[in-house]
C-alpha cells in the first residue's frame, strides 16, 4: 500500500510585503511519508517549522515548491499543493482534520455544538450529533454544567479538551494534531491518549506535534525531527 | 458548508459595472495598480470589473475589501438591484444554467428574486417595508412567490420568526419599533422565507453592537448548516468572514486581487493589499 501522505521536497517561504519584502524561509526541502494507520510524532524546538508543516498539509499555507501526495478515498491520489479549493473543502469535511494548539472559539456557540460541528457539517442531525458530543465531553471529564456554556469563558485545560473532542469526533481518515496534551493533568492526558489510540486502531493515520515525551512514548510509531525548517532526524518504526 | 458538490450553483465571468461614460481605456487605467477606480480619461467610475467567480451549492463565499472596493456592487448586480455594464452570470437552478441571467427580462429576474434568491441588506430599511408588520413583510415575499393561503402564510411567518428568535407575539408589529438586531433578524426571515438556494448578505452585522452581532452570526451559521443555503457574504470585517465563510475573495478598487480558502487568506495572504488588511486586524 502506498503511504497515505507523502511529502516531497516541500519548501515554504513567506514574503512579507508589509515588511519591505522581508523573506522568511520556514521550510526547506522537507520530505517524509506517513503510512496508513501510522502515528508519526513531529518534534523539534519552537520555531523549527512543525506547525508550518502541519498548516501546509492542511493547505492553510500555500506551497512555495514541492508536492504533498495524499491517498484520498474520494479523489484517489491527489497533490494537496495543487488541489482546487473545492477539493480541499471536501477533503476537510470528509477526510482530513486539523486540530490546532488553541481552540478558536466561535462566540455564543455552546460547547456541545462546538464539539459536534464536524458531524453537523457531514449532515448528521442535531440530536444525534449532540448526543455523541456529550459522550465525548463526559469521557474527557468536562463538568456537565459546562456542556451548554460558551467555551470562550473556559480554562485553558477545558478549552483543550473541547478542541481535541471536536477534532476526533468525526473519526477523520487523516488527523493533524498540534500539542493535544499540553495544559492537561495526567489523568486527562491519559484519557486523550487513549482516545487517539482508539482512533488509530480504527484506521486513522495521525501526524502529531508534541513536546511531551510521555505522550509521544505512548503514541508514536516513529518520530521526525525538524530543525530550522529542515528534517534532521527520522527514527525507524518501533515494531 | 453542508453539501459542497462538484458542480457550480452560480458562475460569473467578466462582471463589470461602470458609472458614467467609459472609453476603451477605462478598465485598463483603473484598479489596484492605479489605486483608483476613477478613469483618468473620462472620469467614469469603474465600480467593479472582470469579476469571475464560482459558487457551489451549500457553499459560503466571503467578499472582503475596504469601502468603495466594489464588493456590494457585485452582489447588487447579481441580485438585479443594479444593471451590469458587461459580463455573464449563469445560475444552475434557472434554465439549467445555460442562460445569462443578467440578460433576462425584468419579469424573469423578478421570478428569480422571488423564488430562487434572498438578499439581506446592511440597512433593514432597504429590505423591509416599515409600513407593514413583520409578519406582513414575510407574507409579501411568500405572496410574490405565489403562496396565497393566508393560514399557511401565517404559519410559515411564525415558524421563521421562531427560527430567527424574534418573539412571535410581535408578528403584527411594524419592524420600525424593533431594535436593530431584531430588524436584521426579520430581514433574514424574509430573505429565507421561500427556502432559496442562494442568499446574499451585504454587511449584515455592521452597526450592531458585539453581543447582537454574535447572535446574528450564530443564527446565520445555524441556518446555513440546517438548510444548506449557498451564501455570498459581503463584509469589511475579517472576523465575520472568518466565522462564516469557506472561501474568500479580496477586492480592491473594483477588482479581485486575491482569492482562496478563508483560513489561507487570513493566515498566508499573498497580495500586498491582503497582507496589509490582515495585519491591520485587531
Amino acid at each position: 500500500m502506498p503511504p497515505i501522505l507523502d511529502v516531497r521536497q516541500y519548501t515554504k517561504r513567506f514574503d512579507m510585503h508589509v515588511l519591505n519584502g522581508k523573506r522568511i524561509h520556514a521550510l526547506s526541502n522537507v520530505s517524509f511519508s506517513l503510512e496508513p494507520g501510522e502515528l508519526v510524532g513531529l518534534v523539534g524546538t519552537s520555531g523549527s517549522g512543525k506547525s508550518t508543516l502541519m498548516k501546509s498539509i492542511y493547505r492553510t499555507y500555500l506551497a512555495t515548491s514541492g508536492a504533498i501526495l495524499y491517498q484520498s478515498l474520494r479523489y484517489g491520489p491527489i497533490d494537496l499543493v495543487r488541489a482546487t479549493d473545492h477539493q480541499i473543502i471536501a477533503l476537510r469535511r470528509d477526510e482530513i482534520t486539523y486540530c490546532s494548539q488553541f481552540l478558536s472559539v466561535i462566540p455564543r456557540v455552546p460547547a456541545v455544538d462546538v464539539v459536534a460541528e464536524s458531524l453537523f457539517r457531514q449532515g448528521i442531525d442535531r440530536d444525534r450529533g449532540q448526543q455523541q458530543s456529550r459522550d465525548y465531553l463526559d469521557r474527557l471529564g468536562l463538568p456537565q454544567e459546562l456542556w451548554d456554556a460558551y467555551p470562550s469563558t473556559f480554562s485553558g485545560g477545558e478549552q483543550q479538551r473541547i478542541n481535541v473532542a471536536r477534532a476526533i469526533i468525526a473519526r477523520p481518515r487523516l488527523l493533524l494534531i498540534d500539542e493535544p496534551t499540553a495544559s492537561l493533568d495526567q489523568r486527562t492526558k491519559d484519557v486523550v491518549i487513549d482516545m487517539i489510540v482508539a482512533l488509530k486502531a480504527g484506521g486513522t493515520s495521525v501526524l502529531c506535534i508534541s513536546h511531551d515525551r510521555y505522550t509521544l512514548d505512548r503514541l508514536a510509531d516513529r518520530r521526525i525531527e525538524l530543525q530550522d525548517g529542515h528534517v534532521v532526524a527520522a527514527s525507524e518504526p518501533v515494531s | 458548508m453542508t453539501n459542497t458538490s462538484d458542480t457550480w450553483l452560480l458562475k460569473v465571468e467578466g462582471l463589470t459595472k461602470i458609472y458614467g461614460e467609459p472609453n476603451e481605456n477605462s478598465v485598463r487605467l483603473t484598479g489596484p495598480l492605479f489605486g483608483s477606480n476613477i478613469c483618468p480619461e473620462t472620469d467614469c467610475i469603474v465600480a467593479c470589473a472582470d469579476i469571475n467567480l464560482e459558487l457551489f451549492p451549500g457553499e459560503v463565499l466571503g467578499v472582503v475589501g475596504e469601502s468603495g472596493s466594489g464588493k456590494s456592487t457585485v452582489v447588487r448586480l447579481l441580485y438585479f438591484d443594479l444593471e451590469s455594464t458587461a459580463g455573464v452570470a449563469y445560475f444552475s437552478r434557472y434554465g439549467n444554467g445555460t442562460l445569462n441571467i443578467l440578460n433576462e427580462s425584468g419579469q424573469k429576474k423578478r421570478y428569480m428574486r422571488n423564488h430562487l434568491m434572498g438578499m439581506v441588506y446592511q440597512n433593514p430599511k432597504d429590505g423591509l417595508n416599515f409600513r407593514f408588520s413583520s409578519g406582513g413583510n414575510i407574507a409579501e415575499k411568500l405572496l410574490m412567490a405565489g403562496n396565497f393561503n393566508v393560514g399557511r402564510i401565517r404559519e410559515r411567518a411564525t415558524e421563521l420568526l421562531e427560527q430567527t428568535e424574534v418573539p412571535v407575539r410581535r408578528l403584527d408589529d411594524s419592524p420600525a419599533s424593533f431594535s436593530g438586531g431584531m430588524q436584521q433578524r426579520v430581514q433574514i426571515s424574509k430573505a429565507i422565507a421561500n427556502n432559496p438556494p442562494l442568499l446574499f448578505l451585504d454587511e449584515v452585522t455592521t452597526g450592531l453592537d458585539v453581543s447582537v452581532q454574535a447572535k446574528v452570526l450564530d443564527m446565520i451559521r445555524t441556518l446555513q448548516q440546517e438548510l444548506g443555503i449557498a451564501m455570498i457574504v459581503v463584509s469589511h470585517d475579517l472576523s465575520v468572514i472568518r466565522m462564516l465563510t469557506d472561501r474568500t475573495l479580496v477586492m480592491k478598487n473594483g477588482r479581485i486581487v486575491e482569492q482562496g480558502l478563508t483560513d489561507q487568506i487570513l493566515q498566508d495572504p499573498q497580495h500586498p493589499y491582503t497582507q496589509l488588511l490582515v495585519s491591520s486586524l485587531l
